[in-house]
Order: C-alpha cells, then structure tokens, then sequence
C-alpha cells in the first residue's frame, strides 16, 4: 500500500500492541494489566520492558540500575546539566530545564550521539570476528572510515572513574565475562598498544555490557536516555535556591569578541 | 578589541557587548558582526536582515533578504495538519507550558519526515550534486551511507513527499515564486528538472526540498538550514497551540484505539 491510501489506512485510530489506558477502568502494558500483572515491578523493571518486552533477572536488573547510577553527576559545569541548573536560575520550571537538559544529552561527543555507534562498533566487530576477521583490521577499518571509535576517547580526560566500580559490579553478579565486555576490553588494549590515545570510556563499556544482556541497538539507545537524569534535579534544585541570574553570570568582559570591527549599518 | 580580563571567556565573532559604566553586568551597546543593534539598526533593519546576519555575518542584498522572507512566509506555519504543529497543540490542549508546546514543535518537527533533518540531508545532497543532474541521478538511487547516525535509517528518499501522488499546488507555487526571486542558480535547477527528479524518486516534490534548496541559494550551510528551518517553522506551532488551550481538550481529538493483545479480551 503506498501514497495516501497507506494514511486513510491509519487515519481515526490507534492500531497498538504496545498499549491503552481505559480511563476509569484499567490500564494494558504491552499486554498485561499494570495494575494487576505488573504492579509489583520496580520502576526500571517496568522501564526496560517497556523497551524490549523481555523481563530480566535480579542481578541484570541490578547492573542496569549501576549504569545510570553511577554516571549520574549533579555537577551543574557539565553542559547538559548546566541547561538544568541555568533553568533554575533563571526561575523557568523543572520539567523545561531538565528535559531540556535530558535533550542536550544527545550530543555529538558525549551521551546520546555515542551510545548507538558504540554499541554497534561491538556488535559489528564481533560479527566480523566471529567470521574469521582480525580485531585488528577491525579496528582499523573503524578508524578509518568514522575517524575515532565510539565508546574510545573522552572529552575532558583519558581516564574514566566510572569503568572500575561498574565492572565490580559485573563481576559480583556475574555479569563482567560476557563477549561484547571482552571484545571492548581487546580494543582497549589494542588502541594503547598502538599508542592512539583513545582510552577506553565507559560508553563503550555500558554498550558491552547491555550487548551482553541482549538488547538491541534501538533498546540499548532508548535504555541509556533517562542514564544522567538523576544529576540533573540537583543542579535545577541548587540554582533554584540560589538568588535568581546567580549560576555563571556573565559579565561584558567574559565575552571574548573575536569578530570584525565596529562597521557602520547600510544595507547592500 | 575586548577586555580579557576574565580567565573563563565565551569566544564569539557575532556579538561584541560593551558594558555601563557603572555595570558590567549590563549592555551599555551591543554589535552584531560589527553593526550597533541599537543603535543603528534598530529601526532600520528588518527582521529577515537580522537574522541572515546573524548567521552569515554580513547584510543580505535584497535579493537575498527578499528570497528569505519569502521563505519565512511559506515556513510560518505548517498547518494543524502538520505532525510537528500537532505536537504543539497535544501541549496548548492540556494547558503545558509555553515553551513545552514550542519544545514539543521542535522535537517532532525535527526529523527525516518533513522535518529539519530532512532539510539537512537535502542540502547536503546539493552540495554533493549541485546542478548535475546525472550526480543527483545517481544519488538518489544510491544514497549516502548513515548508519552510525543517532538519526534512524531514511525511510524515502529526502526531499519528496513518500505519501504524495503528485507535486502540491503549493509546492509548484512556492517553487515558482522563489525561483523568480533567487539571484541563484538552484531554484530555477530544481524548477526546471522537478519532473526528471521525480521521476528518478517516484515521488513527488516536498516543501522541505524546496526550503533546502532556498537555503542554499542564500548560502546556508546545512547546519544552518536545518536551524533556520527550525525556527521558521515555529510560529504557527504557537498560535496553534494557544487556540487549541482555548477550545480546550474535550474539542480536540482523542481518537480510538484498538489493542491486538488485551488481556481482558484473552480473558473471554
């Protein structure tokens, strides 16, 4: 079916398996009751399933609760949750500021703009791998062709404190020995060996582990987007109580104009 | 040309601020690529020249300013029809915020479908293909590779309408009008092989190739053409919102919705 008749196919309703609230009577989550069959489920819980329609095990479910645990900063210097804090300060609402903040985390060179290359560098080279390929030639064909290796690198600094604890955390519930974590740990070791600079992030190490419990690209995508939502209310909170216009004010002399001259107006 | 006092500064060429004296906090004058804002262009300059200033850093003739209002007017609102203008009266009907109606145009309004990713990818296209048609051809048969994009796999091709039958009036108009206007070369290219690219598409012409290719022939890049048609596109997502916040929810749809796994349904 295409052009329009694929439109009035889909016009007036909404054709879903995913869900309905009936409203006064019941709710259905992916073909269960929310208030009878998932009313126990931890919120994360109900999250990811939400996501893949699979349920997980106590230690997964742990290790995903650690992800976003432990890269949940309230440091309101850190770009997206500075929009959270700036929101504060200029009194806007906390929903804004922090889905904004929430946005601004899809960036190009950190959050959002990593974790689907990330995860499919994994699954790609373990593919390719598993085909007879060299990790080597692997990697090299990813530098090559994407210029850097998503989920290698940081921004601010090489090192990354967050790839120890979550990795205990692995191991303790098992979880630390899956083949995507090996394979992010061979690049890593790889990449110093030949001197790149690219140090392991934990971007890289969160796709392995997610690669390992099974999601997909798009679940591990969509998994991964509440992940620094929890520093983000204390940055809005902090600016809020602070005297209003007080988070990084900006005098005329922190503005470096680097432009052309004072020029007088005239159209062309 | 700017005190550097401060060791934390915001490095910009557009904007040059100047502190009262008895403020550094507050603008005394402010230039925008070298023209004083208020100064002298404030009550002289119009609202099209301001903003291709901003973003090009010089005055447009008035070919150009000419051509960029035109756009503007064609942009200004999409229609309630339109998913992203939909999206913001989904916030004026529930009463949400300002700037969450504005914010929700934006989100929805901002991918491959109509939206200003697709505007992106077409001027790309261009500054791939200019005006060879054999290279467009051969572009829109093969096109670029994007797979470790954050942006979802393209669905049809950028540029053309995967639901038309046949070019709108108002995209034949529009395309008509800004073709006359531009002192370019890719609008009157793109009236003059509409029909030879549709037929390589088997699609017809949307609005976003036409604005894409407007913003060409102003000399946008197409980081810049996606914002600008961001922007453009957002006051009638406003006015739509708050007349929908006026008529309130129990005017607007709801529509129905069938559910393929109820369990209620099992149940029987």
């Amino acid at each position: 079916m295409k052009g329009p008749e694929i439109l009035e196919e889909h016009s007036d309703h909404l054709k879903s398996y995913m869900g309905a609230c009936f409203p006064g009577e019941r709710a259905v989550f992916r073909g269960h009751d929310l208030h009878a069959d998932l009313k126990d489920m931890d919120w994360i819980e109900l999250y990811v399933f939400g996501i893949t329609g699979r349920r997980f095990t106590t230690q997964q479910q742990r290790l995903l609760h650690a992800i976003w645990v432990y890269t949940s900063y309230p440091d309101a210097r850190i770009w997206n949750n500075r929009v959270a804090g700036l929101a504060g300060s200029t009194r806007s609402t906390g929903s804004l500021g922090i889905a904004a903040a929430l946005a601004v985390s899809e960036a190009s060179i950190y959050g959002g703009g990593i974790y689907m290359p990330s995860i499919k560098f994994l699954k790609r080279t373990r593919k390719a791998l598993d085909k007879g390929a060299e990790l080597s030639d692997c990697v090299q064909d990813e530098l090559k062709t994407r210029r850097g290796i998503a989920g290698y690198g940081r921004p601010l600094t090489s090192r990354d404190e967050r790839i120890s604890p979550i990795m205990a955390l692995a191991a303790t519930l098992g979880l630390d020995d899956g083949p995507h974590v090996r394979l992010a740990f061979a690049v890593d070791e790889l990449l110093l060996a030949g001197r790149w600079r690219l140090r392991m992030n934990y971007g890289a190490v969160a796709a392995a582990l997610c690669a390992d419990l099974g999601l997909s690209t798009r679940e591990y995508y969509l998994f991964m987007f509440p992940a620094f939502l929890a520093g983000m209310p204390p940055c809005f909170i902090e600016s809020a109580q602070r005297p209003e216009g007080t988070l990084f004010p900006l005098s005329c002399a922190h503005i470096l104009y680097e432009g052309v001259s004072k020029r007088e107006w005239q159209r062309q | 040309m700017s005190n550097d006092s401060k060791s934390e500064q915001i490095r910009t060429r557009i904007w040059l601020e100047e502190p009262e004296p008895d403020n550094p906090f507050a603008t005394r004058a402010a230039y925008c690529h070298g023209y004083d804002v208020y100064g002298a262009m404030l009550g002289q300059a119009r609202w099209v020249e301001m903003l291709y200033l901003l973003f090009r850093g010089e005055v447009p003739t008035s070919a150009q300013a000419e051509l960029l209002e035109a756009v503007a007017v064609v942009l200004a609102n999409p229609g309630p029809r339109d998913p992203s203008v939909h999206a913001a009266m989904c916030g004026g009907v529930g009463g949400s915020t300002a700037a969450a109606c504005l914010i929700a145009a934006l989100a929805v309004g901002a991918g491959q479908l109509s939206g200003g990713r697709e505007v992106f990818l077409v001027m790309e296209a261009w500054n791939s293909c200019g005006t060879d048609l054999d290279a467009w051809q051969r572009r829109l048969a093969t096109p670029p590779d994007d797979t470790v994009s954050i942006w979802p796999m393209p669905e049809h091709l950028p540029g053309f309408d995967p639901h038309g039958v046949s070019t709108t009036t108002p995209v034949q108009q529009t395309l008509s009008h800004l073709a006359c206007v531009s002192v370019e070369s890719r609008l009157i290219w793109l009236e003059m092989n509409r029909a030879s690219l549709e037929a390589v598409a088997g699609r017809p012409l949307a609005m976003s190739c036409v604005a894409a290719t407007a913003f060409c022939d102003l000399g946008f890049t197409p980081e810049q053409g996606e914002m600008f048609y961001l922007l453009l596109r957002l006051p009638g997502a406003a006015a739509h919102a708050l007349e929908q916040r006026q008529y309130g929810h129990k005017k607007f749809p709801f529509f129905k919705v069938e559910l393929e796994n109820d369990p209620a349904m099992e149940d029987r």
